[in-house]
């Protein structure tokens, strides 16, 4: 008999993601692309991919996520990504949790109590500042591409404070200190300190802290940051980027809803 | 029964449309039959006003008519460009941008082309210091004398030394009537109009506490349609009337188990400014998730039943200073404990308008606290009455539906 499985497909701002899981929760192919302007193709692409690695099996559910949640015109139902990351971190962290998810276009707090029940959450106002985006657009300031951002980041000695209120004025910050002859190390340390701060500003990150999301994957150096100013060791599921994704998945496999319109 | 999703419509509307309409047709053609136009705060002397016997016009309910009609954005840059700064009220700039264009959404609603000339402007600060600022603009546009009441500000307890205060300063407001109109105040008058304020106000009361049922047969969005009688024709008889009329609508309501939203699983408080250009879309979506917001300090706020026909000026002062945006942090906390008790919520959604701080009530803390001493979720949208260039569609309806998940437990 062919293995029964679930799909969570996440439609990011910035990547779709999809995770495949049987009924023992366990992964069994995953999906990720850049979110384009087609969501319901953008989705159709990383379940295919997802399921490529599968042969035979029938997904007895899919629940769909993200900004583009109501853009999957496959899915059986839609959760809202904040239920999805509070679900999917707490599997692997069975206790009370504060996730910090910081993605492309927002950075969410969001509390979980030990039994995995959502009990509060906050996302950034209108405003880049902090996110993905922003991280984007300094990075082209700085003239290298995001992927070098971290590992430039990494080998900076000293501390330089960025504003990081507003991600225009953050760039001509960045040209001032540029014009005073601060190191692009230093910068690209500065920038990544400023999205740390701009998350802790949002709510009190007491207790166990979890970081999740897609710009956590890509941004190794936001965790020894977060660290050192927490003054303990946070935490990060085995795949932040998907934890989302992942989350959906298990809303698939625990009941069965209704799916919503609009 | 309605799709889901879909507002239900209640049927005196019609009934209040036509209300409106007369209303804004008397005030256009006021000064054509000799009567003269006073402009008045939402929450300022309008009983002392129709006592002289002016017309009475509220540019706050001109303001949000320019919200609905999602008019915000080309109006409000022009008094920005004129000086008015984007962060200040946005009833204010979109108001003064849209005389500056000579433009009223009057025009597409009741069909009528210009507000009309006030022949004085009477404020009460007891909102916010904006709505002086506003009508000082009017009255250097206009040449037309300026009356108002400053009132004293973030009250815990309405101590008589702040009635006596603004008792005082109504009195001043008469004089100043009196010489301006060259006519002394009809007394009989004032009471007349007192007592008309007051049954109305206490019938709006009313109707407003139906939504205590379960379900509810009113929600806030139907509230802020609604509550425009006890705003524009307080101390006028047709607002007792026409809340005669919505109360027995509302009574049938809640015999039949008629409720407001299909369905309804959750019942919300709305702690703040409407978001004028999004009501329907608001509404919609809460309809959908099977969520009545029932109640909102906002409809509330034109709740004034310390008036007295038989102490006027007193009471007055007391009903416009005991106003909950005039109060301090430690009363407003008491009252939304209590509404959340009284209408038995499941949440509180508080409304960061980011150009009304006086009627924001996130600032210092107190969705945190709410959530703590009540026990119930609290959640925050930042937004604007309204200036739409600061409301973000996705991040809200997103905190909303996630809101929802959160209290049926996700």
């Amino acid at each position: 008999m062919a293995m029964k499985l679930f799909a969570g497909i996440d439609v990011g701002a910035s990547a779709t993601k999809c995770m495949v899981i049987s009924e023992k929760k366990e992964e069994v192919g995953f999906g990720v692309a850049k979110t384009g302007i087609d969501l319901a193709g953008g989705a159709r692409k990383v379940f295919d991919d997802a399921l490529s690695a599968v042969g035979g099996a029938s997904v007895a559910r899919i629940v769909s996520t993200g900004f583009g949640r109501k853009n999957v015109p496959f899915a059986d139902a839609s959760k809202t990504e904040i239920s999805c990351q509070s679900k999917g971190c707490h599997f692997y962290f069975p206790k009370a949790i504060v996730i910090v998810d910081i993605g492309g276009q927002d950075t969410k707090v969001i509390r979980t109590d030990a039994y995995g029940k959502l009990t509060g959450f906050k996302m950034n106002r209108k405003c880049a500042a902090g996110t993905g985006t922003f991280l984007e657009e300094i990075s082209r300031r700085l003239d290298v591409s995001l992927d070098e951002m971290n590992s430039l980041a990494t080998r900076s000695a000293k501390d330089v404070e960025i504003g990081a209120f507003c991600t225009v004025f953050t760039g001509t910050e960045i040209l001032a200190r540029i014009r005073e002859g601060v190191s692009r190390e230093d910068l690209a340390k500065g920038v990544y300190k400023s999205v740390v701060k701009r998350a802790m500003e949002m709510d009190t990150l007491v207790g166990d802290v979890v970081l999740t999301g897609g710009v956590v994957a890509h941004n190794k150096i936001l965790f020894d940051m977060f660290s050192e100013i927490l003054e303990r060791k946070v935490l990060i599921p085995p795949e932040p980027q998907f934890t989302g994704a992942f989350g959906a998945a298990l809303y698939a496999l625990k009941e069965p809803e209704q799916p919503r319109s609009g | 029964m309605t799709e889901t999703g879909q507002r239900k419509e209640i049927r005196a509307a019609a009934e209040l449309k036509q209300l409106l309409t007369d209303y804004y047709h008397e005030l256009d053609s006021a000064h054509e039959s000799g009567q003269k136009v006073a402009w008045c705060t939402s929450v300022g002397p309008a009983e002392v006003l129709r006592a002289f016997g002016f017309r009475v016009y509220f540019p706050e309910n001109h303001a949000a008519m320019i919200g609905v009609q999602k008019a915000g954005e080309k109006y409000i840059p022009v008094a920005n460009a004129a000086g008015y700064s984007p962060e200040i009220c946005s009833y204010l700039t979109s108001d003064v941008g849209a005389y500056i264009q000579r433009w009223t959404p009057l025009d597409k609603t009741y069909g009528v082309k210009s507000i009309p000339k006030p022949d004085v402007l009477a404020y009460n600060t007891n909102q916010c210091r904006d709505v002086k600022e506003w009508f000082s603009y009017y009255s250097r546009e206009f040449n037309a004398p300026l009356v108002g009441i400053n009132s004293p500000k973030y009250i815990d307890e309405v101590e008589n030394m702040y009635v006596d205060d603004v008792a005082a300063q109504i009195e001043r407001v008469v004089r100043q009537l009196e010489e301006i109109t060259e006519s002394k105040l009809d007394e009989s008058r004032l009471e007349i109009t007192v007592r008309l304020s007051l049954e109305a106000t206490r019938l709006w009361k009313e109707i407003l506490e139906t939504a205590a049922n379960a379900p509810s047969p009113l929600t806030f969005f139907d509230g802020t349609v609604h509550m425009a009688p006890i705003v524009v024709l307080r101390g006028d008889q047709r607002a007792v009337d026409y809340y005669q009329l919505l109360l027995e609508e509302m009574r049938e309501r809640i015999a039949a188990c008629v409720g407001a939203v299909d369905g309804e699983k959750h019942r919300l408080y709305w702690e703040g400014m409407p978001i004028w250009g999004k009501l329907r879309a608001l509404s919609e979506q809460f309809a959908e998730l099977r969520t009545c917001v029932v109640a909102s300090t906002y409809c509330n706020s034109w709740i004034f039943d310390d008036m007295k026909e038989s102490d006027p000026v007193r009471s007055m002062a007391l009903a416009y200073t005991e106003l909950f945006i005039n109060r301090s942090e430690l009363a407003k906390e008491r009252y939304i404990a209590e509404m959340v008790k009284r209408f038995k919520v499941d949440g509180v959604i508080f409304h960061d308008s980011k150009t009304c701080p006086h009627n924001s009530n996130v600032r210092y803390g107190m969705p945190g606290r709410i959530k703590l001493n009540c026990r119930i979720p609290t959640l925050i949208i930042n937004a604007d009455l309204n200036d739409l260039r600061l409301y973000s569609e996705e991040q809200t309806k997103t905190n909303i539906e996630a809101f929802v998940e959160q209290m049926e437990g996700a």
